[in-house]
């Protein structure tokens, strides 16, 4: 399974602010070095890029979840 | 007023504790998952564990605040600086859940708050402002309003605040294009696409003042902090009184301050922001109304316990002194040390802080909510303490910073400690000759 692992600890978030839609949905094909999250780490936001290309099967953190370092956040499937 | 609910973290709520408990107060203390082992948490009467880590599910939490002041019997709500301190929705449901706010009314929130009203505000108290418009909505009136400023001019969300929310632009050309990306901007950040536009001016200093005012109407100012070494406008070092300053200056900038406070019936705390220009004229820049991080060193250099005054004005009592009594007694500096990577273009660096060798002696103060052990957690700002060193002159106080700075051990995560060191040998700092672009001009450009 090939997954996106959260590169630093912090609050993920799915989308570029509040009202904006999600940065990818669940079936989008993306490709490496895509922004697919933020993570807001002491006030500061971070992209969270793709380091695979990939079809994303899941998210598995939740939008303002906690995440550390070296979680899964993302499973990706064929592509 | 009993027993204050202190709704913050860190350094201030330790401070606030502090400063309570020395009043006779009673405290409760709150904290998310992240904090639940904290200083602040071990030296409040009682503690409330408020929600998750995460800021908006605990700290910024209003209803959790109501909730833990009810259950603890907690009459007042001390919002310390950050969070919910300028928050007016989340200040209003505090205030009409019973609880005094140690601050300002939510109206003064509110218009302090919105930079076009605080600027009105201002022009009515006869406080110079940097030449601006009022909201621009389109191009069009972006460029005529720019032609009367004059450029080179900045792009302001009416939202903004703390630096954010700022656009520089140089000429007519770039207008047409950063307007929209401005307003944009501000829409995502503050969820308000309303900007305006303010002349940009190179070289200035960064003075405020600090303010205090009761509910009888006295209002007083304890002098002036120069806070020019930032980066990306983010305080890094402040000193009081401003190096430098003429006495016609520092009495012209004291008293507008105080003038701006009477004018909106201020009631607290507050701070008054200025951009001093190299040929000494002030402008307003914005009011903060809430205790601000740098306040010990105007503690430091006129005896006054600010925090202390908060509680007192907010139980409803006069101010404890008189605007004569006070007076600048010698000079003050403070660094601040945050976990941030001054070699690694200030990469924040959350982490544990298996050391805290904290300084001493005459004349050096320092306020941490951390121990060695405690976890810097990136949830938060990183501020892991503040190092404030004081003495009969500036030059004294810079010396007893060199040597706090030498003897100050953190280590676990790298902080903001060896820059501050090497900043004390800059020709420009000693001479107190900077400008709120003077740092960043010394940094290696970010990579």
């Amino acid at each position: 399974m090939t997954t996106i692992k959260a590169q630093m600890p912090g609050v993920f978030y799915r989308r570029p602010a509040p009202e904006k839609p999600v940065y990818v949905d669940d079936g989008e094909s993306i490709s490496e070095g895509q922004t697919i999250a933020l993570i807001e780490v002491m006030k500061t936001f971070n992209e969270v890029k793709a380091d695979a290309s990939g079809t994303v099967a899941e998210f598995l953190v939740e939008d303002g979840d906690e995440v550390d370092v070296g979680q899964d956040i993302v499973r990706l499937g064929e592509t | 007023m009993r027993r204050v609910l202190v709704a913050n973290r860190g350094e201030i709520a330790v401070r606030v504790i502090r400063a309570a408990h020395a009043a006779g107060l009673e405290t409760v203390a709150v904290y998310s998952d992240a904090d639940a082992e904290s200083r602040w948490v071990q030296l409040a009467g009682t503690a409330v564990h408020i929600g998750k880590s995460a800021a908006a599910k605990s700290y910024l939490n209003s209803a959790a605040l109501v909730e833990a002041a009810r259950e603890t019997g907690a009459d007042a709500v001390h919002p310390g600086y950050g969070f919910l301190s300028e928050r007016p929705g989340a200040v209003k449901e505090l205030t009409d859940a019973g609880l005094t706010f140690v601050g300002p009314s939510v109206s003064t929130i509110e218009t302090m708050g919105d930079k076009a009203a605080a600027r009105d505000a201002a022009r009515r108290a006869d406080v110079p402002i940097v030449p601006g418009s009022g909201p621009v909505g389109d191009v069009d009136e972006a460029l005529a309003a720019a032609d009367d400023v004059g450029y080179p001019v900045l792009l302001k969300a009416a939202a903004g605040g703390g630096g954010r929310g700022i656009r520089p632009v140089a000429s007519r050309e770039e207008l047409a294009d950063a307007l929209p990306a401005a307003q944009a901007e501000a829409r995502a950040a503050f969820s308000d696409d309303t900007v305006y536009l303010e002349r940009a001016i190179d070289g200035a200093r960064h003075i405020e003042v600090q303010i205090l005012a009761d509910h009888a109407g006295t209002v007083v100012h304890t002098f002036e902090r120069d806070c020019s070494v930032q980066r990306r406008r983010q305080k890094l070092i402040e000193e009081a009184p401003a190096p430098g300053l003429s006495a016609e200056t520092r009495a012209d900038i004291n008293e507008a301050a105080v003038r701006l406070a009477r004018q909106v019936g201020y009631v607290g705390a507050g701070t008054v922001e200025f951009l001093l220009t190299p040929s000494g004229e002030f402008f307003f820049i914005e009011m903060n109304t809430r205790i601000q991080v740098e306040h010990p060193i105007s503690e430091a250099v006129t005896g006054v316990d600010l925090v202390s005054e908060q509680l007192r004005i907010a139980a409803g009592e006069p101010i404890s002194f008189a605007q004569d009594d006070v007076r600048i007694r010698g000079a003050a500096v403070e660094f601040r040390i945050n976990a941030e990577d001054p070699d690694n273009g200030f990469r924040p660096t959350p982490g544990d802080l298996s050391t805290l060798d904290l300084p001493g002696g005459p004349g050096v103060r320092v306020d941490t909510g951390f121990v060695a052990g405690d976890r810097i957690s990136p949830f938060y700002d990183s501020m892991i303490a503040k190092l404030i060193c004081s003495g009969p002159d500036r030059d004294t106080a810079l010396a007893r910073g060199r040597q706090a700075l030498a003897e100050l051990r953190v280590d676990g995560v790298p902080t903001t400690v060896s820059m501050h060191r090497r900043l004390l040998d800059e020709p420009g700092l000693r001479a107190g000759a900077v400008h709120t672009r003077w740092l960043e001009g010394l940094l290696p450009e970010p990579t």
